[in-house]
Parts: structure tokens; sequence; C-alpha cells
């Protein structure tokens, strides 16, 4: 048997489907190896993932909690990659808007308190976007690649993060924590229901991604980022500003990343610490990658990697395997799914045994 | 030709992807000593083939046979390897060279183990051999780099001859040559082809096809659409079978040349790239008027190109637009002033391929009142445009939201030419116009291209075809080495004079010689 590849003319909304549930279905396959290994059932495994992350009220506000920056990481991800800016710094984007969530909203700056929700967020977009502006600019001047200055300054930012909170940001209060000063109330995202953690930057989330949404489909700017993106050179003979636009991507993908920071900040722990993300800035890349870098599908892929981590967490505790396989069912659903997207590129063709070879 | 040994026997291959079958049970047979052209429009099947035969595709139907010991036998499907081990050599149209190595170098590669001390002498032998046999002189000791065009062609056949091909394949060799180097690749191949080895010439030019071959086999639409010995063949007759029906020639009238629109006054360029480099150049471009841009690739053509595109600014010198000096251009001003341009690399840089047609048509005036207000895309707008530019164009496609990677190449020009004559321009960039296009299209463009001159714009066509500059222009610009000639009133110009000026000879030494 003679296998060859041949190129796709065109893939239907249907296989894309189907290729997205294949890749799912072969994941969970996958995963159930290390559950058998570890003597467990892996249906009961997954039952217990599923009650873990939607079981109950509780459960799903944490899961909603958990997806909330892994939203707004994945459309930076997302809106930059489109353009083909790779932005990996979005973790160091996340800590700089919850820096400046944390310098503007702790008391500092006095405002009318219906101001100072809105200029915490501004704060935290425009903090998080320049630490975006800055390697683009590297990029267009110099030609520094922007994957190797982002992903560095994810380590300077945090550890930038970690002398402040330890030095001129560390709150007397802490008993020697090193964490800031805390938010004043007026500077905090309200939860969206008592007692639970779930709070309104999931609504930000999901606006954000309903607008940029809109923003590829029915707007100028929108236009000139997908024709940057998908050919740079033609963009560029059409008259589209190309370093521009770049910019403006740039901005608009590191702010993202800053409302993440913000939304941790503001909405769950209430003051900055050097733990603020558990690599919420790197996940945000998995979910964009998951969603095919659209803006509502990266709704959809925060929400299953948050159920996975925060079912995991769950099962974990239930069946004594390792939470790690969150990490697991995560990394292969992201391998299926560039598994599969080569499927949707190339159609296997099984050809008849070569004659006289 | 017949009555010598077949080479090469491909018989009913036929090739699907989907729907479509690209090859549909196609046969040909080579002889020794045979120089067999195969022509046809782009998309007829003529690289399917090709890649078949030289096993880069696997056909669904028929077999492919080369002669070997004791008679013709199968070639297995899909081996490139089992190819060139059957003596089957392909120049491919874009070369496939190391360019820091020698060309003798160049031409060992891949024959010969990793270590191989002290044999280079006898592969430099046997190529000296081949040389003095064929006539391909070139010096196998410099860099390939520093070799000229014509030069790393002949490296390349060197290649194929070196492997003891029996057949070789040329993939529109020509694309990249003067006229006179042209000539001399012809004469090669005819001293080749009577030392015994079979030839493929694939080509869409009718005149060089007549020029050089023995027979014809002539592909449309994925079939044979014809064979004939090129001694008896009729150039009207060939031209009706390769597009499968009567295409009328562009008839060009007198042009009556108006005001300059356009010029360029002591233009130099620097820096990016060796091939846009310009010296000192002088262009002018008038209302009513086509001027003919003719040059042997990357002469300076794409600096010329880019200028008018705005994608370039002098580093010395005036651009002037309608009189006034252009200083700092950019494309977004330039199209608002009525320039249109179609770009070299259609595919490249004309259209963003998994944009939509609609969103192609409308790419250079998205800010321009007419596709949006305030930020927001007028959808409606572009969709309406769209939906008139492909009836008016015949741009064959699904419609306005089609993307533009699924449309042929002439197709793509088709949408180019409504992207930018719509607006009713002024000055007109018709960069290598007709590229790969088919006979049909090729007429379609050149029509459009005369009917807005006819409307009093400016046009510069500039082309490595000299027939398609004879058919359009009025009046001849020669490009070499960054510096531009005049050559004056296309009437009364003839090919070897403009070649001449190709190579760099000045129009008194070209007419001295001519």
């Amino acid at each position: 048997m003679n296998v060859r590849l041949e190129p796709r003319e065109n893939a239907s909304v249907g296989l894309r489907l189907c290729v997205s549930l294949a890749a799912g279905v072969a994941a969970l396959l996958l995963v159930a190896i290390p559950v058998l290994l570890a003597g467990r059932s892996p249906l009961e495994a997954y039952a217990l993932m599923i009650q873990g992350a939607f079981g109950s009220m509780f459960a799903l506000s944490e899961t909603l909690n958990r997806a909330t920056p892994l939203i707004l990481t994945g459309l930076a991800a997302a809106v930059a990659f489109r353009a083909k800016l790779w932005n990996i710094g979005a973790e160091g984007q996340l800590y700089i808007g919850a820096l400046a969530a944390v310098c503007v909203g702790s008391g500092l700056l006095q405002l009318p308190p219906a101001l100072m929700l809105p200029t915490v967020m501004i704060a935290g977009f425009l903090a998080g976007g320049l630490m975006m502006v800055i390697p683009a600019v590297i990029k267009q001047r110099f030609g520094a690649d922007e994957v190797v200055i982002t992903l560095l300054l994810n380590f300077v930012v945090i550890l930038f993060i970690q002398m402040l909170v330890e030095g001129p940001l560390k709150d007397p209060l802490s008993m020697g924590w090193p964490q800031s000063v805390p938010l004043i109330a007026e500077a905090k995202l309200p939860k969206l229901l008592p007692r639970l953690r779930m709070h309104w930057g999931l609504i930000v989330g999901v606006v954000a991604a309903l607008a940029l949404w809109l923003m590829v489909r029915k707007t100028v700017l929108g236009f000139e980022i997908r024709a940057v993106g998908e050919n740079k050179a033609a963009a560029r003979f059409a008259g589209i500003p190309v370093d521009a636009t770049m910019l403006k991507v740039a901005l608009i993908s590191g702010g993202l990343a800053g409302l993440a920071g913000v939304g941790e900040v503001a909405g769950v722990k209430g003051y900055l610490s050097a733990d603020l993300s558990p690599g919420f800035g790197y996940s945000g890349i998995v979910v964009a990658m998951l969603a095919g870098l659209s803006p509502i599908g990266t709704v959809l892929a925060a929400l299953f990697v948050a159920a996975v981590f925060v079912g995991a967490d769950s099962m974990s505790r239930a069946t004594g395997i390792s939470s790690y396989i969150a990490d697991l069912v995560v990394a292969l659903s992201l391998l299926c799914v560039l598994v599969g997207s080569f499927f949707l590129r190339f159609r296997l063709r099984f050809g008849q045994q070569s004659v006289g070879a | 030709m017949t009555d010598t040994p077949v080479l090469l026997s491909l018989s009913n291959i036929t090739k699907r992807f989907g729907a479509l079958t690209a090859n549909d049970s196609i046969s040909l047979d080579l002889h020794r000593g045979e120089i067999l052209a195969l022509l046809g429009e782009n998309g007829a099947g003529k690289t399917t083939l090709m890649n078949i035969l030289f096993g880069h595709y696997v056909q669904d139907e028929g077999d492919v046979r080369v002669l070997g010991n004791g008679g013709l036998r199968a070639l297995p499907p899909g081996s490139p390897g089992a190819a060139l081990r059957a003596g089957i050599g392909m120049v491919h149209q874009h070369f496939t060279l190391a360019e820091n190595l020698s060309g003798l170098a160049n031409i060992r590669l891949g024959t010969e183990p990793l270590v191989s001390f002290g044999r280079e002498g006898a592969a430099r032998a046997k190529v000296q051999k081949i040389i003095a046999e064929s006539g391909l002189d070139v010096d196998l000791e410099r860099r390939v780099a520093d070799l000229t065009v014509g030069e790393k062609q002949r490296i390349e056949i060197l290649k194929a001859l070196y492997r003891d091909a029996k057949v070789l394949i040329l993939d529109e060799p020509t694309a990249v040559l003067t006229p006179q180097e042209a000539e001399g690749l012809f004469a090669v191949l005819r001293r080749l082809a009577a030392n015994g080895l079979g030839v493929i010439f694939i080509s869409h030019k009718l005149g060089e096809v007549l020029a050089v071959s023995h027979r014809i086999l002539v592909l449309r639409g994925g079939k044979t659409a014809g064979e004939l010995e090129t001694a008896v063949a009729d150039r009207r007759a060939i031209a009706d079978l390769m597009v499968g029906k009567a295409v009328a020639a562009v008839v060009r009238t007198p042009a009556n040349p108006g005001e300059v629109l356009f010029a360029l006054e002591d233009v130099s360029l620097h820096g990016a790239g060796g091939g846009r480099a310009l010296s000192g150049v002088h262009l002018t471009l008038r209302a009513g008027e086509v001027v003919g841009l003719a040059g042997v690739s990357g002469n300076g053509q794409s600096g010329i190109a880019a200028l008018i595109s705005g994608l370039a600014v002098p580093t010395s010198g005036t651009m002037r637009l309608y009189g006034d000096t252009v200083t700092r251009p950019d494309p977004r001003a330039l199209v608002a002033k009525g320039v249109a341009r179609m770009p070299e690399d259609r595919q490249h840089d004309g259209v963003v391929g998994t944009m939509s047609v609609a969103d192609n048509i409308a790419i250079e005036e998205v800010r321009s009142g007419a596709f949006s207000r305030m930020g927001l895309l007028d959808r409606k707008a572009m969709r309406e445009r769209a939906a008139s530019a492909i009836s008016a164009y015949d741009v064959r496609c699904q419609g306005p939201d089609a993307e533009a990677r699924l449309l042929s190449g002439g197709n793509v020009q088709k949408l180019i030419l409504a992207r930018v004559l719509e607006r009713g321009p002024r000055v007109i960039l018709a960069n290598q116009p007709t590229r790969g296009l088919d006979v049909g299209a090729q007429a379609e463009v050149h029509r459009r291209i005369l009917a807005a001159r006819d409307r009093g714009a400016a046009v510069l066509v500039i082309s490595e075809d000299l027939d398609e500059l004879f058919a359009l222009a009025d009046r001849f610009v020669v490009v070499h080495a960054g510096e531009l000639q005049d050559a004056g009133p296309s009437d009364g110009l003839d090919r070897g004079t403009i070649g001449l000026m190709m190579a760099g000879q000045g129009p008194a030494a070209a007419e001295l010689a001519s």
C-alpha cells in the first residue's frame, strides 16, 4: 500500500467540525492510557472531571473564574497571531496590566467612584499594550525577532514585579507576605453572584471577544489587519500602512493581556503579587491555537481549558490521580488539533502498489 | 523522426484532482534525436504531465515507459529517483542550483558519495567532453552566484547531461533569456538532438516553438488537442488549437500622444535589492500613448515599477505626476490621484488569497468613502462593486465572496484589471500584464489596455515578451543595468535592435550591428 499526501483545495465547514470533534475524541482516548496505567477507569475519571467542572454552582463559578483571564490572554494571542505578530509575552503584559491597576486603583489617585473602575481598566489596557508596542517597534526598526523579545520580557517583568512587591509597593499590613497594597473598593470588579468568585471580568472578556469579532468583519481596521496578516506584500502594494497596522495590533494584543491582569487583581485577588498568574499568558497561546484563532472560538476554548484544570483538580482529590493530568489533556488536545489541521490542508490518497518497485 | 527508436512513451495518462481532470488520457512518444514541443495555455495540463513523468505525482491511469536494457520498461510511478536513473533530466523554470558553489560542484552534486577524493578530475573531464559535444560553453570554476541567468541555465542542462540523460525536459526555458540568448539555446538543443538526445520543450510562446521543435503536441484543458509536424504547421492553426476557438488579433490604431502625465527626471534609486537599482533614468509617459519597457529581467524593471507603484522613493532626481513633483510617494496617495498599478507578481503582490474577491477589489480604496464610513466597512457597496466587476470583466469565480486564491491566474489578472481600470485612471503601469495567461485572456488584457490608452491614459507596459510589447507599445524604452535608453517609436523597430539594446549596446551600436 502506498500512501501519499495531496493538498486540498478547500475544506468544508462540516469537515472542519468533524476534524475538531475527532481531535477531541482522540485526545480523550490518549489520556485514557495513563489513567488506565494509574489503575483507574477512564470513564469514571472523565465523569468526575465533568462533575468537578460543571457539577455545581460553585464548580461552574470556579470554572468561569478560571476561564476569565484565559479568554483575554487567548484573544491577545489570537489577534496578534492573525496578523502574524508572534506575541509570546502575554504573561508579562498581564503582570504589567495588573501593576497599572494597582498603581491607579490603590487610593493614590482620587476619582469619583463611577470613573475609578474604567480608569483602572484603561490604565491596565494601555500598560499591557505599551508592553507589546515596544517589541513591535524594535522589530520594525531593527528587525529584531519579537518572539525572543516578548518571551524574555516575561522574566524581566516578573522579576520587576517581585522587586516592587517586596519593596516600594509592599503592603505594610501584609504581615511580611510579598504582596502589594490592596485596591480600594471602588477599583474592584464586582462579583457576578454573591459568595461566588466569578466576577465582571468574565463579561469584559466575552464583550472583548464579540468586539474583536465585529472588528475583524465590519471595520476598516479589521480589514487591514486581515490583509496585513494574510499577505503583507499585497497589503503594502495596495497602500495599507503595514507598520502602523502592526502597531495597532500590538496595542490591542498587549492591551487584552493587560486587561487579564486587571481582572485578576481587581476581580479575584485584590492585590498584586508575583504569583498572580499560574501561566495564564502562556495558556492563552494554547487557547488561541485550540480556537483556530477565532475570537468566538477563543471563549469556548478558554472554557474548555479552564474546565479541564478545575475538573482535574477535583478528580485528583477523589481518585488520587495526579492533577497533572490536566496539563496532559490540554497538551494532547493541542497536538490533536494541530494534527487535525494537517488533515484539513491535505488529503490522504492510497495508491496501488508501485509497478516494478 | 519517427524512424528512430522511441525513448519515452506515455500512454493514456489520466490524473484527476477531485472533480478536475488535469490530464485526460494523454499519450505521447518521444523519439531519439527529436525535439518535441509541448504547447498549451496555463492550466492545459503541461506541468501536471511533466510532474507525473518525473515522479512528483502518481497518475490515476496509464503508464510511463522509458527505453532501458532491451526495450521500453515501465517506470515506477511516484519516484523521482527512478526517473533520474532511467535517464530523464529536467530543467525547471526556476533553477535548482546552490548559488555558493562552483558550476562544476553543482553539476556533481548528488551524484557522488560524501567523500570522493580524486574524482574531480574525472568529473571535469566528463563535463568538458559534454561541453565540447554540445556547445554549452560555460566557466565551470566560477561560483554560480556570479554567473548570468543564461549561464546558470547551461549549468542546469549540463547537470542533466552529466547524469547521462537520454531525455531532457525544459520548462519554459526562454522566459529569462534575451532573444539572442534564446537563439543560442536553440542551437545547443539542435546539436544535442542531433547527437541522439530526446528533448521535450515546454512553452506557451508560439514563435520559439516553431523555431526549434520537430513536432508539436498541443494540450488544451487536460486533453491532447492536436499533434503536428512543425515543418507543416501553421501559426494561426496552432493558436486556434491551443484555445479551441479562433482568437481575434488585437488591433492597435496609431497613437495620438498628448501632454506628459508622468515623468521621471534623472532619477536614481539605490539599495533594496540589486535588481532595483537605477541610475539617471529619464522616462516620460504621455496621455494616449503606450510605452513599452523591454529588458532582460533583473536589470531595473522592478525599480521603475516600484517608483510608479509608490513603493520606492527616488534616491535622487525628480518624479512628476501631472507636472507636480511627488516628494513622498505612497501607494494610497498615487491611487487616489488616478494611478493604476498592475503588479508583476499578481498572486504575491496583487491579491490576498484568503480574502474574498470583493475584498480584493476594494482593497486599494477601502478607506475611501466608496467602501467605508467612519471606519466601518460598507459591505453592501463592496459586494455590489464586485458583482458588477465580475460581470464587466468576466472574472470566472463563484461570486463576490469566493476566496481569491481559488481563481486561476487569468482571472486574478481580470480581477486586478477590474480593480484598477474601473476608476478611469490617467496613468497605468502594466507590469508583465499577461505573464502566464492563456491566449484568450491575453487578448482580453491587451484590448483593455489599448482601450484605456484610447481613452487618454498614459500607459507603461513592462514585459519580457517582445511579441507582447510589439503588439501594445507605441514607443520603446530599453533598460539595461539600471540605465534606460530610448529606442524610439515602435514602427520601424525590429527585434534585433531591441535585443542588442537589452544586452547593453547603445542604439547606435545596435543599428550598426543589425
